[in-house]
This record gives structure tokens, sequence and C-alpha cells, in this order.
């Protein structure tokens, strides 16, 4: 549970593009979530609403766009998807592998007025 | 308007634990972050290390925890300087707490630092510190079944020991089942099974450590040798 951090780092760096923009609002947070990075969208959203009060960023929207965890089997070299929570291959059974994608956070924009 | 980032939301504690990793580098001082549930004994394995040790090697540690000074304490009762963060209920260390608590350490006078994460088996993989080695620590209570279900973590480090083996007659540890998991998440980790308690096992994770620093000191040795 260590979303107020990262909502803290999050809200620090929108304001900061939005300052350079001179803008006077920000509307809304584009940002990319991988599945296994860990992180809640709700409790995001829930502490981005406290921590943005009275800051450029109030109100704005905060839009997750999920990107999906790929494994390459350490066995068999198989890429395959989560399922079910687990990272096993649909192949050959084997357990985990090398995480391909889905532990990116990151933000690929905002929207300012 | 939309205005462009394209940010890893992370980057400001990358950026700072580069910088950590740069000054442990310079002062010659070989770092683990020492990371496990609550409880598996991470300030029990750090303190048996210290004894091992301590004749050879100027040995510091920083301990995070949310609240207390219990484990600072414990590892300053063996004559080395340790310092508490109390992280004020985050769940992990970050590049920057560790940042503040080298100040508190007289780094020209330390060899080998341990950084005691703040037990927990999922946040604190995401958080660089700087260190050399990621060091999890398991413990046969916490059952053969943690692998599947933390694989985050087990995939991540750098070395796994497995503490409590001296309960094993007592549990239904199943020594296969936990290991098949540890190779297919992290085939190259170094393992080693322990007991803080009777100090089985103990003398081949030191042993291992050692060569670890030796490969280290020759990395710092090639660095200054393409500087000259």
């Amino acid at each position: 549970m260590h979303e107020l951090a990262i909502t803290q780092s999050m809200l620090s760096l929108a304001l900061e593009y939005a300052e350079q923009a001179s803008a006077q609002r920000i509307t809304r947070i584009n940002l990319v979530v991988g599945e296994i990075a860990g992180i809640v969208d709700e409790s995001v959203q829930f502490y981005f609403d406290l921590i943005s009060q009275g800051t450029l960023a109030e109100g704005a929207l905060l839009s997750f766009r999920k990107l999906p965890a790929r494994f390459r089997c350490s066995a068999c070299g198989q890429e395959f998807p989560l399922r079910d929570g687990n990272w096993i291959c649909p192949a050959c059974q084997g357990l985990g592998g090398q995480v391909i994608s889905g532990r990116e956070f990151t933000m690929e924009s905002i929207e300012v007025e | 308007m939309k205005v462009s980032v394209v940010k890893d939301i992370l980057g400001a504690n990358e950026q700072i634990a580069l910088e950590n990793r740069r000054l442990f580098d310079e002062k010659g001082i070989f770092v683990l972050n020492v990371m496990a549930a609550p409880g598996a004994g991470k300030t029990s394995l750090i303190e048996r290390t210290i004894e091992a040790l301590r004749d050879w090697l100027r040995i510091g540690a920083m301990d995070g925890d949310v609240a207390s000074s219990i484990d600072a304490d414990r590892l300053a009762r063996l004559g080395i300087p340790a310092v508490q963060i109390n992280t004020g209920g985050a769940c992990h260390l970050d590049a920057n707490m560790v940042r503040r608590g080298l100040s508190s350490l007289s780094l020209e006078d330390i060899d080998l630092l341990f950084l005691e994460n703040v037990g927990n088996l999922i946040c604190p993989t995401g958080f660089e510190l700087g260190e050399h080695l990621k060091v999890m620590i398991s413990s046969t209570p916490e059952g053969d079944d943690k692998p599947y279900k933390y694989p985050g973590m087990f995939s991540a480090v750098d070395v796994l020991l497995l503490n409590k083996i001296d309960l094993m007659p007592l549990l239904d540890f199943d020594m296969d089942t936990f290991r098949r998991g540890v190779e297919a998440l992290n085939p190259k980790v170094a393992f080693f099974p322990v007991s803080c308690k009777t100090g089985e096992g103990v003398q081949a994770w030191v042993e291992w450590l050692l060569a670890q620093r030796v490969r280290r000191l020759q990395v710092w040795h090639s660095a200054l040798e393409a500087e000259r």
C-alpha cells in the first residue's frame, strides 16, 4: 500500500508540466499502469482527490490505461500473459519467466486549460 | 490542450537511487538491500553476518521500520553504527529515505552496509535504493507456497536465504515445492538454507557474500584503471 507516495510523485510531475505550459488548470491526467505494477487504481484516485485539493490538479480526471503483463517462459521460451493471477506458461506449465511487460507506471500526458 | 509527458512516475526514486549508488561506489561501500516478510529473520541474519565478519570488515546498518528503534538498538549492541529509519507508515524504504539516513553514518568508516527494508513481500521490489545486491529471506514457517504467491519479489532478488530450517521437523514445509517455485522464477538466484538460531548454513552464506564483495572490488578497481 504505497499508493500515497506514488500519488504524491505523480501529482508533482503533473504540476511541473502544467506550470511549464502556464496552464490554469489540469483537467485530465493520462496514466499507463502495468498489470503487475502493484498499483491499485481506486487507491491512487482516493489519495489524489485528497492531496490535489488547492492545486492546479484539483478535480482532474485520472485515466488509467492498463497494460497487460507478458512473460517469456524460462523453460520453453513461449511468450504468455497472466492467467487468473498465475505466472504459469500455457505451453509447458512452467512457472514464471522473464517479465516482458506489466511493471510500467508512467504518465503519458496531461490535459490542461 | 494536451501536454505530452511520457515519464516514469517512479523516475525520481530511480534518479536518487543512482546517486546513492554513485556515492557507495565512490566510497567503496558494498551495499545490501535485505527484504523479507515481518519476522522472517532479517535482523537475526544481519546479526549473524556481523558476528562472522566484524573482525575483517567495518560494517554499518540502516533499519527501516514503521515504528520503534528496536532493530537499530539490537545491531548497535554488536558495536556497529546503526541508524533507525522510521518510515512513518510507509511500507518500504525508498532511495530518498536512505539518502537522508546516510547523513547519520560516517561513510569513510564502512566497508559493508546493510539496508534492512520494512517487512513486506510486495512493495520493496518497486523501489531501488542504490544497493549492489538484493537479498531476500524467506522462512520455513511462512510455508513452501510463498514463491507462487509473491513471484514479484522472488524473481527480483540476487540471493535467497531460507531461514529457520531447524524448525523443519515440526512443519509441513516441502523443500522440493519451494525449490521448484524459486528455480522457475529465478534460475540464477543463489540459495542458502540457514538457521540463524543454531548457526547452521550461515558459514556458506558468509563465504558467498565475501566472494561477491571481492567481485565488486574488482569492478571498482577496473573502473579506476580505465579512468587512468
